[in-house]
């Protein structure tokens, strides 16, 4: 392959290979979020009951098909590496795209060592399984890690093409344990008399506290537009793989929580480390069971291989505006990756991944994201105040503006309020920390920036400017 | 078995993280730094109708 034709402008400059299509925007997208259906989803129900879990899984459906609208109109436009960064960079200001950008970084590093911790504990089950107690887990997670950060550095195509796969193959296998469980396939019946006999146990609160466990369900699906500066046809190929995407993980989510409330206790499910392997084994199905646990490790999989994918295109992007050491900023000659970015932040991800229990990893994935969802609400409504409808070119315009900001903005309040109740303590501590890192761009860092460079969309003037 | 597989993890693991090490000290001593961080955003506008094969 070969883009001579920019290089006539540009001879001596490297860039990404622009290689994607909208299938692999959807793999990258539904592959960092479906491990969410196979895991950390259910404790939703625990903390609220089986209607709570399917309120929190539509509520946070609803957040993130405002999330996907949104993002897919502004990204459809600020098509370039980097995501959200990209956009806070262009619309809002330097201080508030250095936020987002390690709001990324953080997020999806957190995620990936999140999902190599359930690769280890997954291996550690079949082993228990098999009559081998107490596997080190170790050398298992580490595989994860380097085994994927090599792809990623090997190139994008190979990447996404690998997640669109096993992507497919962990979506698919959730529609075959909902048909065969529907067509009689399961040894134990659906039964969904918990709702009626024991409908909110903790009440209304419940309902609020499980809205934090929902989020599990999409978490990440805004990833796709990292893949900007590499998808063939950015304007085009960005809004239909996400959107595409929110649409195939809202009929996951439901088919999955209909599947394991039906058929497990709602005690039980609120606690289970892997839900939908766990209802496949109560159907009696070797079968099911096997493509269950298959979907359970390329889900996990497919979900660590895009965060690696995205928080190294996060960290290349702010390096080559030197928001960080331009040193990061790399692309490689003959891979077109940013193979800088994706090596330095492996020793990253080992370490939360080898040395933080779970659960914190989780939720501070969880509230970075929650951060940059945040972002997004006032980011749009100046992206439409300073660029109206018909001055710039979009790829995609979202409907009923600004409901879906005002929504996606009282959902967020909702879920800061639903974080607080279990992890009051981190949420703190992870503001103070985006103030410390805040304080030492615009102090520190902010003089090395090249200010005049770091604007690259050919866009008319602000409105009002 | 399972020890062997630990093993072999760990193996791999290292291979891994040795063929990237590898080939980004070659990779950084075979060009000049300057063009390798020479790309910059805002070309995907220019480019973007303009890709051949």
């Amino acid at each position: 392959m070969d883009d001579t034709t920019s290089a006539a402008a540009e001879p001596d400059r490297l860039r990404l290979l622009r290689v994607l299509g909208p299938a692999h925007v959807w793999a990258l997208g539904v592959g960092i979020v479906l491990v969410g259906e196979y895991m950390g989803w259910n404790f939703s129900v625990g903390k609220g009951g089986m209607i709570a879990g399917l309120m929190a899984c539509w509520v946070a459906g609803l957040l993130y098909t405002c999330v996907a609208m949104i993002d897919s109109e502004v990204t459809s436009t600020v098509a370039a590496a980097g995501g959200q960064y990209a956009q806070a960079k262009h619309i809002v200001g330097p201080l508030m795209a250095f936020n987002v950008g390690l709001f990324l970084v953080m997020a999806y590093t957190m995620l990936e060592a999140a999902n190599a911790i359930t690769v280890g504990f997954l291996l550690d089950t079949v082993a228990g399984m098999r009559g081998q107690a107490g596997l080190n887990q170790q050398p298992f997670i580490v595989l994860a890690i380097m085994f994927l950060a090599w792809l990623n550095y090997r190139g994008v195509l190979a990447t996404l093409t690998f997640n669109l796969v096993i992507t497919a193959i962990a979506f698919l296998a959730i529609v075959a344990l909902f048909v065969s469980v529907q067509f009689g396939a399961s040894a134990v019946p659906l039964d969904f008399s918990a709702i009626t006999s024991d409908p909110l146990p903790y009440g209304w609160l419940g309902i609020v506290a499980s809205l934090h466990f929902g989020l599990w369900y999409y978490l990440g699906i805004e990833g796709t537009c990292q893949a900007a500066e590499e998808v063939r046809s950015p304007a085009r190929s960005l809004p239909y793989g996400t959107m595409a995407g929110i649409m195939t993980l809202l009929i996951a989510a439901t088919m999955t929580w209909y599947i394991c409330s039906g058929l497990m206790p709602w005690e039980y499910l609120g606690q289970a480390g892997t839900p939908l392997f766990d209802a496949a084994r109560v159907t009696g199905s070797t079968g099911l069971m096997v493509l269950l646990f298959v979907g359970t490790a390329f889900a996990t999989l497919a979900s660590a291989n895009g965060c690696i994918n995205d928080a190294s295109r996060a960290w290349f992007s702010m390096s080559r505006d030197r928001y960080l050491p331009s040193w990061f900023g790399a692309v490689h000659p003959v891979y077109r990756t940013p193979y800088r970015a994706i090596v330095f932040l492996v020793p990253i991800a080992l370490i939360f991944a080898l040395g933080a229990p779970l659960d914190q990893v989780v939720t501070f994935s969880i509230l970075s994201g929650l951060l940059g969802y945040t972002f997004m609400t006032f980011n749009m409504v100046m992206f439409r105040n300073k660029w109206p409808l018909g001055k710039i070119k979009r790829g995609y315009v979202h409907p009923f503006h600004p409901l879906p900001t005002v929504v996606l903005l009282i959902l967020c309040s909702t879920a800061y309020f639903a974080v607080f109740l279990g992890y009051g303590t981190q949420l703190s501590a992870m503001m103070c920390f985006y103030i410390v890192a805040s304080l030492w761009f615009h102090f520190r860092r902010y003089k090395f920036v090249r200010r005049g460079d770091q604007f690259t969309m050919p866009w008319p003037k602000p409105h009002g400017y | 078995m399972w020890d062997i597989l630990e093993y072999a993890a760990w193996a791999l693991s290292a291979l891994f993280g040795v063929l990237m090490l590898a080939d980004l000290v070659r990779i950084d001593t075979t060009y000049d730094n300057e063009l390798l961080i020479s790309s910059r955003e805002g070309e995907i506008e220019a480019t973007a109708e303009r890709h051949e094969i």
